[in-house]
């Protein structure tokens, strides 16, 4: 096979190393390899996840019963919550693009420990695993909903333990990967990349890794205290042995807000790389991009009590929570208007990619504004627990997130597997996709101030007109999301051989040939210069 | 297809890592330290009366024990940098016995405990009100989570012994003796907030 000039080296994908066949793939400790195990696994998973949720759309489709009971519908979105945000979105853009990308974006040959990141896809496999034992053992599937709350995920017959454990061993392959890319950071940067030189993308994945290793502690312990209080009885969350319930949602929360950060970080780095590459103009506002990302981080350590206003706190907590939690929108903001302001006067090439961070904008817009409005005290206690909630989380959850993840994916797929895409048919999968979304989710904002309840599988005949909206639209979504997915397959087959640098990126990645040799650089590069150097 | 293979070592990277593991295990039982301070504020007469039953001389040998364990890995180091590759695996032997001593005298303490139907969901422990029933709940978690801690720091331990007898780590190449070292302190360390939290506070 004819390889371009200079690089004699085999490819990652052609390279085995001493293992054959799937061996060479499980049993690597190639961190381009290891991203690839996990693409394929969440792609799985999500597979589930989001068959799950089309068919809870379609129970909604009428008041009464449609086609599942309340407890299988109980059981449906406690599933669908637990795979979706412990085993896809928390590990989504850091374990597959994190991995990927963030050794050859800092030129480094690998991360600082390449065999613990091997280790933590196990860990990842086996709590997904556990989750997935529990819907068919003991007594029934878990009904809890994935935020496990005291003191029903202790009395409920659902079978929470290998649930609860699942999710406490996600947890741990979650802090192995914030603590390989911390030290990778730290200690593998090419000569010359000074902290000021790194590309945006390993930025957010430090901020990222140093908020898994911070909170996810603290949900391990929770999830722990679960455990033993439904096998021993210890009474931590019990009322009934002097627990307090309460105690829980704050142990809970105390982890799970700062998780929506790790959510949408990375896909804020990823999405400031495919604005600056096809607005083929330097990021505006480096610093101050990099500045928020950490003040991200850091403030959203402080807002868990939105969660909890209608739980029961004082008044004092509430008017400090809410209004901590505006400040958090205060740096998401100034990352919106940085994006733009590189888009002006840019050269900008109108491509799938840039297309899918343009939709990642909007729908992240509305979900902010819709998170900035349940911040606020008095519309929370109306709104709280309502399909609104739902709707906004969505937007944020899967619209940043998601849409993040699927603007990754058209950007680095041919770097990762050296072909094109058919670019016509990724956009068509988009707008269908995006309509999809947008008609999904946008009546759950009406019905939710109209005051329909989330969780139930039933409802009053007057948000009637907006849930079949809302189920009409998933079947978009989700045909929009099979067009895209078979898209890239059929691009993985039959695709045109790519370039190495087919979008006009500066960053590391697209110095090297698609895809990249096993060891990445043949010799390491040496930065002068700072990571967006257009003209 | 010539792969040029490089041998990547990088200790303080190993040290770095190691430390930032550290840091979650400390969050991990901060949370338990955050359950217990509410409970104590919550149950303060029932919280000292508890506590009064515990026996303070087995938990101070237990304290003594895991402090000089403590300073025989410390000292092992020390041996293997100075290439006694004897001293060095006598004292980790010195250790672990350290280590199992205090699971020993665990065992004991539980044993007692049990005995008198103080355990977590016992109905004896149930009549005698809130306090305690989270008091003794605490006891049995936090306590049972830091003995977990010992049993895999003796794991890790012997590991190391291993490695040392058969000069897979060695004067110029000790980061993992250093690591194992490290999370054995901390284990030392949690202790040291678990003993007065329990026995001596009252």
């Amino acid at each position: 096979m004819s390889s371009p000039k200079a690089f004699a080296e085999p490819s990652y994908l052609e390279y085995k190393g001493k293992y054959t066949g799937i061996f060479s793939w499980i049993l690597s400790t190639d961190h381009k390899r290891i991203a690839l195990l996990y693409l394929f696994s969440i792609l799985t998973f999500f597979a589930v996840g989001a068959t799950l949720g089309l068919l809870m759309k379609f129970e909604l489709i009428a008041p009464g019963k449609t086609i599942m009971t309340a407890q299988t519908y109980d059981a449906f979105f406690t599933l669908h919550g637990i795979i979706m945000i412990f085993a896809i979105v928390i590990p989504g853009l850091p374990a597959v693009f994190g991995n990927f990308m963030l050794p050859i974006m800092i030129g480094a040959k690998d991360v600082a420990f390449p065999r613990l990141n091997l280790l933590s896809w196990y860990f990842y496999v086996a709590g997904v695993s556990l989750v997935l034992i529990s819907q068919f053992t003991g007594q029934g599937p878990p009904d809890t909903g994935w935020t496990f709350y005291a003191p029903y995920s202790f009395r409920t017959a659902g079978n929470m333990l290998p649930a609860v454990f699942g999710a406490f061993v996600l947890g741990f392959s979650s802090i192995l990967t914030g603590l390989n890319f911390l030290v990778t950071i730290h200690r593998m940067r090419a000569p010359g990349m000074t902290w000021l030189k790194m590309p945006l993308f390993p930025w957010t994945l430090y901020a990222t890794g140093w908020v898994q290793l911070l909170a996810t502690p603290i949900i391990g312990i929770t999830l722990l205290m679960i455990v033993a209080e439904r096998t021993m009885h210890i009474g931590f969350f019990d009322p009934t042995l002097g627990g307090d319930p309460l105690l829980y949602q704050h142990l809970f929360w105390t982890y799970s807000h700062p998780a929506v950060y790790i959510m949408i970080l990375p896909a804020m780095g990823a999405i400031s790389e495919i604005i600056t590459t096809f607005s083929h103009k330097t990021i505006f506002g480096y610093k101050f991009m990099v500045a928020s990302v950490l003040a991200i981080a850091f403030v959203g350590y402080f807002v868990w009590g939105h969660h909890m206003f209608t739980s029961g706190m004082s008044g004092t907590a509430l008017y400090t929570f809410s209004l901590l939690t505006f400040l958090v929108a205060i740096p998401s903001a100034i990352k919106v208007f940085n994006w733009i302001s590189t888009m002006h006067q840019g050269s900008i090439d109108l491509q799938t990619p840039f297309y899918w961070a343009m939709a990642f904008i909007f729908v992240f817009m509305v979900g902010g504004f819709s998170g900035l409005i349940l911040g606020s005290l008095a519309a929370n206690v109306h709104l709280h627990n309502t399909q609104f909630v739902v709707g906004h989380f969505h937007f944020i959850v899967f619209g940043g997130t998601g849409f993040a993840f699927f603007a990754a994916v058209h950007y680095w797929f041919p770097k990762i597997t050296g072909k094109m895409y058919d670019q016509r048919w990724a956009n068509i999968g988009l707008i269908l996709f995006f309509i999809g979304f947008i008609t999904l989710y946008s009546p759950m904002f009406y019905l939710g101030f109209k005051g329909e309840p989330r969780r139930y599988y039933d409802y009053d005949e007057i948000f009637h007109a907006g849930n079949i909206i809302s189920t009409m639209g998933s079947w978009v979504l989700y045909s929009g999301l099979a067009l895209i997915i078979t898209n890239l397959f059929i691009a993985l087959k039959a695709g045109v051989k790519a370039l190495p640098d087919p979008w006009g990126g500066k960053t590391l990645e697209w110095t090297i040939p698609s895809p990249p040799a096993v060891e990445n650089f043949t010799d390491i590069p040496i930065i002068t210069k700072g990571p967006y150097d257009y003209k | 297809m010539s792969i040029v293979k490089e041998i990547h070592r990088d200790d303080l990277a190993s040290k770095t890592g190691m430390w930032l593991f550290l840091f979650t295990e400390m969050l991990l039982f901060g949370g338990l330290f955050v359950v217990y301070s509410v409970y104590r504020f919550r149950n303060p007469v029932a919280f000292h009366l508890a506590a009064e039953e515990l026996s303070v001389g087995i938990g101070t040998i237990n304290t003594i024990i895991l402090l000089i364990s403590s300073t025989t890995i410390a000292m092992s180091v020390t041996a293997i940098q100075t290439k006694n590759k004897k001293l060095a695996l006598a004292l980790l032997g010195m250790t672990i016995l350290l280590g199992i001593a205090f699971l020993i005298n665990k065992y004991f303490e539980w044993g007692g405990h049990i005995k008198e139907h103080i355990y977590p969901g016992s109905a004896v422990l149930a009549l005698r009100g809130h306090g305690d029933v989270l008091f003794y709940g605490l006891y049995f978690f936090m306590t049972g989570l830091h003995a977990l801690h010992i049993v895999i720091g003796l794991v890790f331990i012997t590991v190391i012994a291993v490695k040392i007898s058969r000069n897979k780590i060695t004067f110029d190449n000790y980061v993992l003796l250093e690591n194992s070292g490290l999370y054995w302190h901390l284990v030392d360390l949690i202790w040291i907030f678990l003993f007065p939290l329990f026995y001596l506070i009252t």
